[in-house]
């Protein structure tokens, strides 16, 4: 996993609650084998017509918001399908952070194995920042994930909460699989004491 | 719909004796757990389908890894395989190459893949427990959201994403934050016409799609403890269109003689003692829970969801929603936004939505007793004219199942198609997708913008509700919908 480093970013406002994974990656991109370009397919039902034009009223499609690394979004942020395309796609296309008043389970767990930085604000904090980037061109957050806080020009600064253990995973840009391999002692008891679920056919 | 909520407080630890489900099951997969740290849990079975895994594949043969226990991992193919001829090759070269990659990596690999053609082939969350796979006490994940499905068997089963999946290939175990435990208690009897679908969607009406996020359901009470396996499994599947990740109901007789004889289980004196086992994981009277959702089954009608999430539902009997008359200004524009993707207007009875396409299959409803239902309905009637109906069974055996009792044909006279086992038009991702602007009764479980087909406008609704909207071409209530038992 690419480590997370501190940054200032662009922020895009999707202002919509329950933004669910079929909208973030639609199914017809979900029939590649590998995880890199699907940005292309962010948003695509939202960005593009049918005929695959630029929808010029989308947030993404406003010259202001290109090059945005962070994206501001409503409550339960990435509900619905478990796909990890949907972390695949934003941050192909180039997003660093999602900041939401809240986000689903299954989404949130994808975005700490790719380095997504989830960072979920009170909702009247994440209703100023939406108000701001829409207000403001050139609305840029600075994010420490070091000190967990994110903070704009104008002064507004959030605290935000994360796991000790998914810090240092984003941090360090850590492989879950290497560290959980050294508990290779640990697993290999716990199966010589659980009984075998099922009998050989 | 009238419900009682409390939130308590988490017990004390003189109250921590008496332990839920998944209390019981959580600590005995403990593989490692520091203070302060997410737990290392064991997971006892793994499945894997064609959509979630190529990545995962590649990721350990990118890093030189084998897949630690094989045996604990079964693959099948269902989200983008055809329901039509399967005589021919896949025609969609994407979809061919994905369902040829999940063949190769499950080769290579060592793990059991019911392929196109196996008589076991069928939708991942059908087949585990039609095979006696899901076993009462399990860790079970798949990367696939529906996977709740297994927890009507008193398993702990969640969804996971790709990364996760190419973890437990990798280490049989996962990193988990606990979770918090949630009692959905529901006490008295279903009406007549009313099944597991309307309950379950009622109940995610009530407490919100992030209702339960953060949480493992509990569904309780003596209307669970009446269902069938299959109602239960319906209950299950939606849990995640509340938000949690996991939804369980506690192991009893009911679920031991659905699993008695499954090739998978245990067999013969084997079998009793798992069976006895299994029923030691029940929560136990007194456990405490960190909320609680209370829900009387008389109250429920046949519900059917007029907007694009599952919670946008009403009853049969309701309107589209004025959405003017929402306080909270999110929930407003989203029910506006709604409507209008929808295609609908504010106040329009329900039973006047006329619809294009009917959709009866996936996760959710597509095991025998819902096709029976289905079947009931439609017996001896036509699908009305400019409507087109499909039928699609959870897996090869149910197929065959139902053409032992001839609903094949009772559909099929009724003006229905009949097809092979997978996912389908829930999610379309092979051919079976609807038109921009096409209207659909679908027995599945996300009425997303898009799901179903770019454009397409979904109503989630039970089996017997997509009959009776299939045959009239609008939805009616099932209620007063003369239905002959099946001979």
């Amino acid at each position: 996993m690419r480590a997370f480093k501190n940054f200032t970013g662009l922020v895009a406002p999707l202002d919509k609650s329950n933004v669910d994974t079929d909208q973030i990656i639609p199914k017809q991109f979900l029939k590649s084998v590998v995880r890199s370009g699907l940005g292309a397919g962010l948003f695509y039902s939202w960005r593009f017509t049918p005929q695959g034009a630029e929808i010029p009223d989308f947030v993404l499609n406003q010259e202001r918001y290109r090059g945005a690394s962070i994206l501001v979004a409503g409550a339960n942020f990435g509900c619905g399908s478990s796909r990890e395309h949907a972390v695949w796609a934003l941050d192909d296309y180039g997003f660093r952070a999602i900041i939401a008043p809240s986000f689903a389970d299954i989404f949130r767990n994808n975005c700490l194995k790719n380095g997504l930085l989830p960072v979920a604000l009170q909702a009247g904090a994440v209703r100023r920042i939406i108000d701001a980037a829409g207000a403001r061109a050139g609305y840029r957050i600075a994010i420490d994930l070091e000190r967990q806080t994110i903070a704009d020009e104008q002064g507004q600064r959030e605290a935000f909460d994360i796991e000790p253990f998914y810090k240092q995973r984003l941090l360090e840009g850590l492989d879950d699989i290497s560290l959980t391999l050294a508990h290779g002692e640990e697993i290999a008891a716990y199966e010589r004491r659980h009984l075998p679920p099922y009998p050989r056919l | 719909m009238a419900h009682n909520s409390d939130v308590r407080p988490i017990a004390g630890a003189i109250a921590m004796t008496a332990k839920t489900l998944f209390e019981k099951i959580w600590d005995e997969h403990v593989v490692y757990q520091q203070s302060g740290q997410p737990t290392l849990l064991y997971v006892d079975l793994h499945l894997i389908h064609e959509v979630t895994t190529p990545q995962a594949f590649e990721g350990l043969r990118v890093a030189s890894r084998k897949v630690r226990a094989p045996e604990r991992t079964f693959g099948t193919l269902d989200h983008n395989v055809p329901t039509t001829d399967r005589t021919r090759p896949i025609s969609d070269p994407e979809s061919a190459t994905q369902v040829e990659a999940m063949r190769r990596n499950c080769a290579e690999f060592g793990i059991k893949l019911f392929a196109l053609g196996a008589r076991e082939q069928g939708i991942v969350h059908v087949i585990g427990p039609e095979l006696g796979l899901t076993q009462p006490g399990m860790t079970i994940v798949c990367g696939d959201s529906h996977t709740s499905t297994h927890g009507a068997f008193g398993a702990l089963a969640f969804g996971v994403g790709t990364s996760e999946v190419e973890h437990v290939l990798a280490t049989q175990c996962l990193w988990q934050v606990k979770p918090k435990t949630m009692e959905i208690w529901v006490g008295g009897r279903l009406g007549a016409g009313v099944t597991a679908k309307d309950l379950i969607l009622g109940i995610i009406g009530s407490i919100g799609i992030d209702g339960a996020t953060g949480h493992a359901i509990e569904y309780c009470g003596p209307t669970i403890a009446g269902l069938s396996m299959e109602e239960r499994m319906t209950v299950c599947n939606m849990s995640i269109e509340a938000g949690a990740r996991a939804g369980m109901v506690s192991p009893d007789q009911t679920t031991v003689e659905y699993l008695r004889g499954r090739p998978y289980a245990p067999q013969g004196a084997a079998f009793e003692r798992a069976a006895e086992r299994w029923l030691s994981v029940r929560t136990e009277a007194g456990a405490r829970f960190d909320s609680s959702h209370r829900f009387k089954a008389e109250e429920f009608a046949p519900q059917v969801t007029w907007g694009t999430n599952p919670g946008m539902v009403v009853e049969v009997t309701g309107k589209v929603p004025e959405p003017g008359a929402i306080a909270d200004p999110a929930a407003r524009a989203a029910a506006a936004r709604a409507l209008e993707y929808m295609g609908l207007v504010a106040g329009t009875a329900i039973t006047e939505i006329k619809i294009d396409r009917v959709f009866i299959g996936s996760c959710t409803n597509s095991r025998l007793s819902d096709l029976k239902a289905a079947a009931a309905v439609a017996k001896g009637r036509k699908v009305a004219r400019g409507v087109q109906a499909m039928v699609v069974p959870g897996s090869q055996q149910i197929k065959a199942e139902a053409e032992t009792l001839g609903l094949d044909r009772i559909f099929k006279e009724a003006g229905f198609e009949w097809r092979e086992s997978g996912c389908s038009m829930c999610l379309g991702m092979n051919a079976d997708i609807l038109k921009p602007q096409e209207r659909c009764a679908s027995t599945s479980n996300r009425n997303f913008e898009g799901r179903q087909g770019p454009g397409g406008r979904t109503h989630l609704v039970s089996p017997a509700m997509a009959a009776a909207a299939a045959l009239e071409g609008h939805f009616v209530d099932l209620r007063e919908f003369r239905i002959e038992p099946l001979g």
